[in-house]
């Protein structure tokens, strides 16, 4: 069985990638402004630049003015708003593409729990893919956990609920909404389930990685048996935890707002996004003269889930939004007026990306068996993705000071990298065939 | 076509008739028709029948449907009778559009169904009270029927060639005048 061996330009890629990125975001966090004096002269600034072409800062500045000229009680109150803002933002950045490419790995570990539970013929030879891609998962764990332990111990605030002042009845801030929420939205609670989740989802790929690796010199079919349970458990448990994780750790973003099918909404991108991934490294590897035994229609498969996962995430976007925008209910349909006002390039091109462009390029039978057609529509679902998670972060933490510059660039590059490094390392620790599998002859001469 | 003679071929089993139709392509016999019981996964495929355009007439019926909703909505809910619903009187089918897209949905899926079905009857030649073209029950139940042109062939040699690859019945016919 030939063993992949991590090309050295490969390693060369990822490490340039995250050096560069760990700088752009380093640049980011010291760009950020720290007294209400530099949020002034940048705010000047871009009212100079009225008149040089600059679409987007003309925007947001007028808006500025607006609010300013609203605010009754002067101007300070305003600065220091979009000083808060500004200071969030390379936080941000850092969390959402962290947060992308944790869904990333947790999706694939759902997608393989599913190929194990549902007994799937089609699926063994793409295993050890998987498995590879899932390698990255306690990284990402553990760079969520310390920027959730980051934002609870105040060093950020992202987390707007998180300020303790919201909650006490006799402090100024008070907000009623938010401490109605306090039995569920409270800082001990959110990590203490942060914890469980994220040791459910660790444990479960450890063993189960184990087991898959156990099953390849197995003579009995003890350990693929073992699996198909643990797998079955491990969904269970997966599809309750991953709706509280969206609740905990991106809806709490606009902690008024609420919307009960938001699980199922990031469920749909993680998969998408997760599936993806594991056709284009499949595709990488096969252009590399590995995965022999990977054959068209497993290429097909794959772009089929991708076409019938971007249809179900517009389904419950628009689920979403529809009942909303019909409903009109004032503390509902904020969500999306921000996101449309303020985020509209983002938030409608983002539809245009992850619904539009994989509906048409994906619909045809013959393109999901072409390799390069499958990689440049995984390239559009992937920053699609991107975009999604940044509207659905960015709004609540820094409001109209977005914009996709260093921080955003720097980070998204440094965790690609990262991504890059840890799964391709672990793709070369083990045999690519899951040789073990019952099915595996008949995953090898799957046909379409 | 010059020919009148048919010469049906009878299997009971399905990877049976799969490797007959190979090897009886492969010796350039023409296959006329395949009765089957059930879809036989791949058969097409090994008869060397064309691809389907069936999915390309789908999409344009479907396009056809989504343009029937917009107009429908557009004129019912827009231009003939608008209504306050929701309070979003807006009058402009933009505007209200996300409220029209379960029926723009629901239209394209109608059409692209509906008029599927239609195709294939009409390209299939079915039609009410058609008369049957099965040549036997039996395919109907747990047999496969291969239907080879006889053409300028030895019938005999045929034969046995196809009693070789399987063929559990072989028997030769004239060709019915409506084929």
């Amino acid at each position: 069985m030939d063993m992949y061996k991590l090309p050295s330009k490969l390693r060369l890629f990822a490490l340039i990638f995250m050096v560069v990125g760990a700088g752009a975001m380093i640049y980011g966090f010291m760009d950020a402004p720290s007294t209400i004096e530099e949020v002034k002269e940048l705010e000047a600034k871009s009212h100079d630049a009225h008149g040089g072409g600059h679409g987007d800062d003309h925007a947001v500045a007028d808006a500025h003015g607006d609010d300013h000229a609203d605010d009754a009680h002067g101007g300070d109150e305003h600065y220091e708003h979009v000083l808060h803002q500004m200071q969030n933002r390379p936080w941000s950045a850092l969390y959402i593409a962290s947060f992308f490419f944790f869904m990333i790995a947790l999706g694939t570990l759902a997608f393989y729990a599913i190929q194990h539970a549902s007994q799937a013929g089609w699926s063994p030879v793409l295993f050890r893919v998987m498995e590879g891609i899932t390698a990255y998962l306690p990284w990402a764990s553990a760079i969520i956990l310390i920027l959730l332990a980051l934002s609870v111990a105040h060093v950020n605030h992202i987390f707007h609920w998180m300020d303790p002042d919201l909650v006490k009845p006799d402090s100024g801030k008070y907000d009623k909404l938010i401490a109605g929420k306090s039995g569920w939205l409270n800082t001990t609670g959110f990590m203490i389930r942060a914890v469980i989740y994220l040791l459910g989802y660790n444990a479960y790929r450890y063993i189960s990685a184990k087991w898959s690796l156990k099953q390849d010199d197995a003579t009995d079919n003890r350990w693929f048996k073992k699996n198909f349970k643990l797998a079955a458990g491990f969904l269970v448990f997966f599809i309750y935890t991953e709706s509280m994780m969206s609740w905990d750790w991106i809806m709490s973003f606009d902690p008024h707002w609420f919307s009960t099918l938001f699980g199922w909404y990031v469920f749909a991108g993680m998969m998408v996004s997760a599936i993806t991934v594991i056709a284009m490294i499949t595709i990488y590897l096969k252009s590399q003269g590995y995965l022999e035994f990977v054959n068209d229609s497993h290429i097909h498969d794959l772009a089929k889930f991708m076409f019938a996962f971007s249809i179900f995430w517009t389904y419950l976007w628009f689920s979403q939004f529809m009942l909303i925008w019909y409903a009109n209910i004032p503390e509902e349909v904020t969500y999306f007026v921000t996101r449309i006002e303020d985020y509209k390039l983002p938030f409608f091109g983002m539809l245009a990306m992850n619904f539009i462009f994989p509906l048409l390029i994906l619909m045809n039978s013959d393109y999901k068996r072409v390799n390069w057609f499958v990689i440049m529509a995984g390239i559009v679902i992937l920053a699609g993705h991107y975009i999604d998670v940044f509207n659905m972060v960015m709004p609540g933490t820094v409001g109209t000071s977005w914009f996709i510059g260093w921080p955003e660039i720097g980070s998204v590059l440094f965790f690609l990298g990262l991504f890059v490094f840890i799964v391709f390392t672990a793709l070369s620790k083990k045999p690519l065939l899951a040789k073990g599998s019952p099915f595996m002859k008949e995953s090898k001469h799957f046909h379409y | 076509m010059g020919s009148t003679k048919v010469i049906h071929a009878i299997y009971n089993d399905d990877d049976i008739l799969m490797n007959a139709v190979k090897a009886v392509r492969k010796e350039h016999y023409h296959i006329e028709e395949v009765y089957t019981p059930f879809p036989v996964h791949g058969l097409d495929k090994a008869m060397g029948l064309e691809d389907t355009r069936l999915a390309i007439c789908s999409f344009m019926y479907g396009c056809v449907g989504l343009a029937v909703a917009i107009t429908m909505m557009n004129y019912i809910m827009i231009e003939d009778w608008p209504q306050n619903i929701g309070g979003k009187p807006s009058f402009s089918y933009l505007e209200n559009m996300p409220a029209f897209v379960p029926i723009m949905f629901e239209m394209t899926v109608f059409f692209a169904a509906h008029l599927m079905v239609i195709t294939f009857y009409m390209r299939s030649k079915l039609w009410p009270f058609k008369k049957a073209e099965n040549p036997d029950v039996r395919t109907t139940d747990d047999h496969f029927l291969m239907a080879i042109d006889a053409g300028h062939h030895d019938v005999d040699q045929v034969s046995q060639f196809l009693s070789d690859t399987g063929a559990i019945e072989i028997s030769l016919h004239d060709k019915e005048d409506d084929h």
